[in-house]
């Protein structure tokens, strides 16, 4: 994967702001729960009160609360709030909002943030307790005496009526300080956040004797942090949607140019190279695993990125809800990827033997097609049929296993989260029970939990999945990084003109790369100019090898090729090949036209100039035949097309060229005598100036060569004409009379 | 989510035999499956078929069903009782606080939490057994109805006359064995019960959602279709960049394997810029539609969840108001959350599932079509019994079209005699390799009739007839196997000594013993040290162990080095001494022997007789014959 990275360089601005984007993303998704836990908590629990610092206080209410403050703490409570009266310039705005102003001064908080007002919150919480204790012990002789009885202050004892506030202004202040200390130690053991739950419906008490519609302060509340949940969601998604965007671009960005890079490095092979590869590899590594990398770009940006973020983030925020049930998280996650990873490493070593199985009945069902006449022939159906079912037998049974395996991951793995979800309110009951945590925190922590868990999941199954797609990066990458072996010199040598086309093999060697043994052994021979040169000998013996030097597919290993007396290294291939008017021995044609498949060799070409080449090589009748005639259409590889018709406009194409050089490679196979014979009558006259090669098995076909090279077992064992080599030559002998008699041979 | 969606029952990555567009089943395959339109003609009769072909299966999977129902609603069950339990935890906790702050009121009755706990723990238990049991019975379901499918097609394979061969390339039905067959697979192992387990779910929930509040929910299913909508809408968009992108893969891969193909030919004509200019081209559209698609494409997402977040706020907020006025409790919050929540998947998988099925039925209706093609001519009701051969045949009149406006052999007359060697010669595409397929009853007269021993061949069972002749093709086709087992496949019970009789008669012997492993090597399409010409002496091999009455070659030869050729020439006239043997030969100097020269063009007989005469008469055939010494 990390071969292929630089490639990835151009798209780096565009991954970064992906991941930004991420980031607010996730924060975003993250926040939701925390706000769901405030509508809980604040909005249900606490009726819509958010903090025990009241907006506003009558001035009566104020002086009870002061009276159990400290010096310090009165005088910061007092000085965050305004007092405000008939007389204040506010009064007038002030006055709509607490109904009660009318009839007493009311202290209204001033505006200076959040973090003063937080501060506030413990001093205001439990003065507020105190007071709401007392006033409601003033109203009820029974909770009085409860209290009376863990307090040792009996306010039931005091003559009914009596205020116990002027009594407690009336108590000297330090008196009044230890008193204080007292419920400090109190309320000290429940905790900041109990506090505020508990003074929540003071503050409400207090808002509603100011004359304020708390019913609508709860449903405003509820609903404006619904509001800011709807903003956060929206938010998330089109931080989505962005990223969609970014990774979409950087995928098909990156696939665009692997493929290009990918394309052109193999064009620049030479024939060793696609040996090394083969074809069909090289095939499926420009195509297939360039796309398997768009997907697995897309899956990088959008998963592997947003997992740790959305994991990282929610442990953060699931530690700020409850830094005590980290371990139920903990637990699940271990419990989840352990078993992701057990249930993979029990299948995915048997998902490679699937796909050995797969490979097996298809090739079995391959042979059934391919073989049908002679499995039919031999009465062996019942055979093939054995063969198959053993195949298929095999792929059910490995497959059924499998499968069962997989289907423990969806229940097992709900059944978890099921799980973390009941441990989590157990825990979180005695939590909460204890006080030191709020039922929407619970809920929140749920979530998060669940988020969580989810990250890991995602990331543990991209653990199983990018093992697969590195194997695809390496596959291109090893393309990539592959030289092609031959390569134009530095500073070309220009062939002398006029360009004869005299082609010499001086002491050549070759060997195909990692072979053993050499399959040319020192040949040297001259194919001169308004020369027919043959190639001659049994498969395998070289002659295909030998021609393919000439325009360079493959280097010589040993030796010298000199074209013109150049040194054809010394000369660049597309000058080199711009000489030489080559038929391969599987003739090639690509999709397009007849028409188009001629032009491939000259774009310039005259229509004289395709229709005398179409003559000469035997394929104007066929091309007659078709009504478009030049025009008609040839499928990709030529499949529309018979072999000897492939052949001859095969042949047609180089004599297009209208080269000096000319190279068949058995290029006649396929074309019955008569046809052949025709064809090398007219090729005689239209060649007749050019260098010509001829590699064949047919001795007819080179019986009249100005000069024939006889090649056995890579070496030249014969030189010259036919009726010399048939006196001279042993290899050459034996060939002619196993396919001449002796009569014809005369 | 996207783990919900792989569902665990199939392979995670679908293991690969297929071409290029083979199917991927990674995260993102989901999304290709849904994007690809492949609809079958007759769906609903598709269907029935299929069910009709699983209906041995029928207890499994109504076990299946009645489990994947069960499953999901004990899971639906869970969030309405835990609601109670978070329930009871609030209304404690504003006790507590009651509590304190006034002295007395109720504590949180953990105890019972603690029970409702224990009873979801068993609710869940159950229904996880209940989905595993689903599970492993329709794995077994599939697998099994899989296995069945496979077998089916392959035996079809081995009784359809090979004339459907000819229309149809082998790619097309391997695809019905492996592609075709998967598609229903995985369907019916993922898609049945998935299509169960939402339907199930939507309803159960809609249910547990109405029984906790009206409002509520009436406002929870008002986005429903929206998200349906909006979902329509960019599948809708996304599918015609989808199908431009695969058109534009399409190209791009063609273009690539043309010219990797013919890298040879584009090279030695200077073509690279040309190539690379095409292939350019082709790439930057296929970039544009690319991104367009998978950007489309992964909207869904985000949007899906989108929509989730907009149910979950409105739960949150009505649910909150709600409370407060007293109508609901915060356990019902927290459920309906939950719901809420569950609701988006199966709608997200309904989107998905219409698409599957169509797909499914497209895939079943392929293999259906091609189960019930035509089969071979069913034997004669009461076959001959074909007394020894001995090598007399008559072709009477013959006339045969592959199709029956295009005929190939007009009307073929010929008498063979017992130990005769026939020759058959003739320009490509007269019609020599379609009397040998006649001959072996792979196809059926139009017209005439062939007699073997003055028997029609249509009375004779195909099995019989086939006994007597043995066959060597031009392209020479062997297994995936042993040399051994290939030789020895024209007659299973031979001893190795006999095969290697076999093999040394074909000239082959010396080379195996080159080989590594020797008679034991594998043959298989990496093979490379085999040639053509060595693999149609081990076909010449194989024949001659078969020991036949009567032997055909048809261009046997053709890749055999001359000299090897003259030597296997004379091992088979050795052996067919005092046998019949038909020869189909392009190069002539291998039948100049021949008892009896039958020269065809254009399918029929233009000239018939020996070497010497048929030269003589100076006709076709010595026109045929003289072509190959000429010289240019």
């Amino acid at each position: 994967m990390t071969r292929l990275l630089k490639y990835l360089k151009p798209f780096t601005l565009l991954i970064l702001l992906a991941i930004a984007l991420l980031f607010v993303q996730a924060m975003a998704d993250l926040s939701l729960p925390d706000y769901m836990s405030k509508i809980v908590n604040n909005g249900i629990q606490q009726g819509g009160v958010e903090s025990a610092v009241p907006s506003a206080i009558r001035q009566s209410e104020m002086d009870r609360l002061a009276l159990f403050m400290s010096p310090d703490d009165r005088a910061q409570v007092l000085a965050a709030y305004t007092l405000v009266n008939t007389d204040s310039p506010d009064y007038g705005r002030d006055v709509t909002i607490y109904p009660a102003l009318a009839n007493e001064p009311v202290y209204v908080l001033n505006d200076t943030g959040r973090a003063k007002t937080d501060a506030l919150n413990p001093i205001m919480g439990k003065t507020l307790l105190v007071v709401s204790g007392i006033e409601q012990m003033m109203a009820d002789p029974a909770k009085a005496a409860a209290f009376a009885q863990g307090s040792g202050l009996d306010i039931s004892k005091l003559p009914p009526g009596s205020d116990v506030f002027a009594m407690l202004r009336r108590m000297p202040e330090a008196q009044r300080a230890q008193l204080t200390a007292a419920v400090d130690t109190k309320f000290a053991a429940l905790g900041e956040s109990m506090v505020v739950q508990m003074a929540a419906p003071a503050v409400r008490a207090e808002y509603a004797a100011l004359g304020m519609d708390t019913d609508s302060l709860q449903s405003r509340y509820i609903f404006r942090t619904g509001l800011t949940m709807l903003a956060l969601a929206l938010l998330a998604a089109a931080c989505a949607v962005a990223v969609g965007f970014l990774s979409a671009k950087t995928a098909a960005g990156l696939a665009r140019d692997l493929r290009r890079h990918v394309f052109r490095r193999v064009e620049s092979f030479s024939g060793a190279e696609f040996d090394k590869f083969s074809t069909a590899s090289l095939i499926t590594r420009s195509t297939n695993d360039v796309t398997q990398m768009q997907m697995v770009v897309i899956m990088l940006v959008r998963m592997v990125f947003y997992a740790p973020i959305i994991g990282i983030g929610g442990v953060i925020r699931a530690l700020g809800k409850s830094t005590s049930m980290w371990w139920i998280i903990a637990l699940a996650v271990t419990v989840l990827v352990g078993l992701v990873i057990t249930v993979f490493s029990v299948t995915l070593p048997r998902f490679r033997l699937i796909q050995t199985l797969i490979d097996r009945l298809n090739l079995v069902t391959r042979e059934q097609l391919s073989g049908m006449m002679v499995i039919r022939a031999f009465n062996r159906q019942d055979l093939e049929l054995n063969r198959f079912d053993k195949a298929n037998s095999d792929l059910t049974g490995i497959m059924l296993f499998v499968n069962r395996i997989m289907v423990v991951m969806m229940p097992v793995m709900m059944l978890i989260m099921n799980g973390l979800m009941l441990t989590i309110i157990w825990v979180g009951a005695h939590q909460v029970a204890a006080s030191r945590m709020q039922v929407g925190d619970m809920m929140a922590f749920m979530q998060y939990a669940m988020q969580i868990v989810m990250a890991f999941l995602m990331l543990s199954i991209m653990f199983i999945i990018l093992p697969r797609a590195s194997v695809s990066a390496g596959r291109i990458a090893d393309v990539l990084e592959t030289e092609p072996a031959i390569v134009d010199p530095r500073e070309p040598k220009q062939f002398a003109e006029p360009f004869t086309g005299t082609i010499e093999f001086r002491d050549v060697c070759f060997r195909y790369p990692g072979a053993e043994e050499d399959v040319l052994h020192s040949i040297s021979f001259t194919a001169r100019p308004r020369q027919t040169t043959g190639i001659i000998g049994a498969t395998g013996s070289g002659k295909s090898t030998l021609v393919s030097l000439i325009p360079r597919f493959y280097d010589v290993t040993g030796g010298t090729i000199f074209v013109d007396g150049l040194d054809i290294r010394s000369v660049t291939q597309h000058d080199l090949r711009g000489r030489i008017g080559y038929v391969p021995q599987k003739s090639t044609l690509f999709s397009g036209t007849i028409e188009s498949n001629l032009r491939y060799a000259d774009e310039a070409a005259t229509s004289e100039t395709l229709e005398r080449a179409a003559a000469v090589s035997q394929a104007s009748e066929f091309i007659a035949t078709k009504p478009e005639g030049l025009a008609a259409e040839i499928a990709q590889g030529g499949a529309n097309v018979s072999g000897g018709q492939k052949q001859r406009l095969s042949i047609a194409r180089a004599l297009v060229k209208q080269a000096p050089i000319y190279v068949f490679d058995d290029s006649f196979s396929a074309l019955d005598f008569k046809t052949d014979a025709a064809l090398r009558r007219a090729l005689k006259e239209t060649t007749g100036r050019s260098t010509v090669l001829i590699v064949t098995q047919r001795i007819s076909t080179i019986k009249n060569a100005e000069q024939i090279v006889v090649l056995e077992e890579g070496r030249v064992v014969g030189q010259g004409t036919h009726h010399e080599l048939m006196a001279s030559c042993e290899t050459y002998r034996s060939i002619a009379l196993s396919q001449l008699s002796k009569e014809e041979l005369a | 989510m996207s783990a919900q969606r792989k569902q665990g029952t199939q392979l995670p990555s679908a293991p690969t035999g297929r071409g290029p567009m083979g199917m991927r089943r990674g995260p993102m395959g989901g999304m290709h499956r849904m994007m690809a339109g492949d609809k079958a003609r007759d769906f609903r009769g598709t269907m029935a078929r299929l069910l009709k072909y699983m209906s041995p299966y029928r207890v499994q999977l109504v076990i299946v069903l009645v489990f994947a129902a069960a499953s999901t609603v004990f899971a639906i069950v869970g969030p309405k009782i835990l609601g109670r339990a978070t329930t009871k935890l609030f209304e404690g906790v504003m006790g507590q606080i009651a509590g304190l702050a006034g002295g007395g009121g109720a504590g949180i009755d953990l105890a019972y939490i603690g029970h409702i706990i224990l009873q979801m723990i068993g609710l869940y238990l159950v229904s996880t057994l209940f989905g595993y049991i689903q599970g492993w019975v329709m794995s077994g379901v599939s697998m099994n109805l899989t296995y069945r499918m496979r077998k089916d097609i392959a035996a079809k394979i081995s009784r359809m006359p090979l004339r459907f061969f000819d229309g149809t390339n082998h790619g097309e039905v391997l695809s019905h064995v492996t592609n075709d067959v998967d598609t229903v697979s995985h369907t019916l192992n993922q898609s049945l019960t998935q299509v169960v387990t939402s339907v199930t779910m939507v309803i159960g929930v809609i249910v547990m959602m109405l029984s906790i509040n009206l409002v509520m929910t009436l406002v929870a299913l008002c986005v429903i279709p929206l998200s349906a909508v909006i979902i329509g809408l960019v599948i809708g968009k996304s599918q015609r960049y989808f199908k431009e992108q695969q058109d534009y893969l399409g190209h791009v891969n063609g273009h690539v394997e043309e010219m990797y193909g013919g890298h040879v030919v584009m090279r030695a004509f200077n073509g690279e810029e040309k190539s690379v200019a095409q292939f350019d081209k082709y790439n930057d559209t296929l970039y544009t539609s690319a991104w367009k698609s998978q950007f489309l494409s992964g909207m869904m997402f985000p949007i899906m969840g989108l929509v989730g977040n907009l149910g979950y706020v409105t739960v949150c907020i009505i649910g909150g108001y709600l409370a407060v006025k007293g109508t609901i409790t915060v356990g019902d919050i927290q459920a309906f959350i939950q719901y809420v929540r569950s609701l988006n998947q199966p709608i997200g998988q309904f989107a998905n599932i219409s698409n599957i099925l169509q797909q499914t039925a497209a895939a079943a209706e392929r293999v259906f079509e091609f189960l019930t093609q035509p089969e071979e001519a069913p034997e004669a009701a009461k076959p001959v019994l074909l007394p020894k051969v001995h090598g007399n045949i008559e072709f009477r009149n013959v006339r045969f079209g592959y199709s029956p406006d295009k005929i190939v052999i007009n009307d073929f007359s010929a008498t063979v005699k017992p130990g005769q060697k026939i020759a058959i010669v003739g320009p490509t595409g007269a019609g020599k390799t379609t009397m040998v397929k006649l001959l072996m009853r792979f196809y059926d007269v139009t017209g005439g009739a062939i007699l073997v021993e003055s028997h029609d061949i249509r009375e004779l069972a195909r099995h019989d007839l086939r006994q007597a002749f043995g066959m060597v093709l031009q392209d020479t086709w062997l297994f995936n196997g042993t040399i051994m087992e290939n030789i020895r496949y024209g007659r299973p019970e031979a001893t190795d000594a006999e095969v290697i009789a076999a093999a040394k008669a074909a000239r082959v012997h010396h080379f195996v013993r080159t080989l590594p492993g020797g008679y034991n090597m594998v043959l298989n399409e990496e093979s490379s040290n085999v040639s053509q010409g060595q693999m149609q002496l081990l076909t010449i091999a194989r024949a001659i162990l078969a020991n036949p009455q009567v032997l055909i070659l048809d261009e046997a030869t053709s890749s055999v080095d001359t000299h090897t050729e003259v030597l296997i020439q004379q091992a088979m006239d050795n052996l067919m001494k005092g046998r019949t043997s038909f020869v189909i030969a392009h190069r002539l100097s291998t039948i100049r022997n021949a008892d009896l020269i039958l020269v065809m063009n254009d399918g029929d007989i233009v000239e018939q007789g020996t070497h010497q005469e048929l030269l003589a008469r100076k006709g076709f055939y010595a026109e045929l014959y003289n072509s190959q010494f000429e010289a240019a």
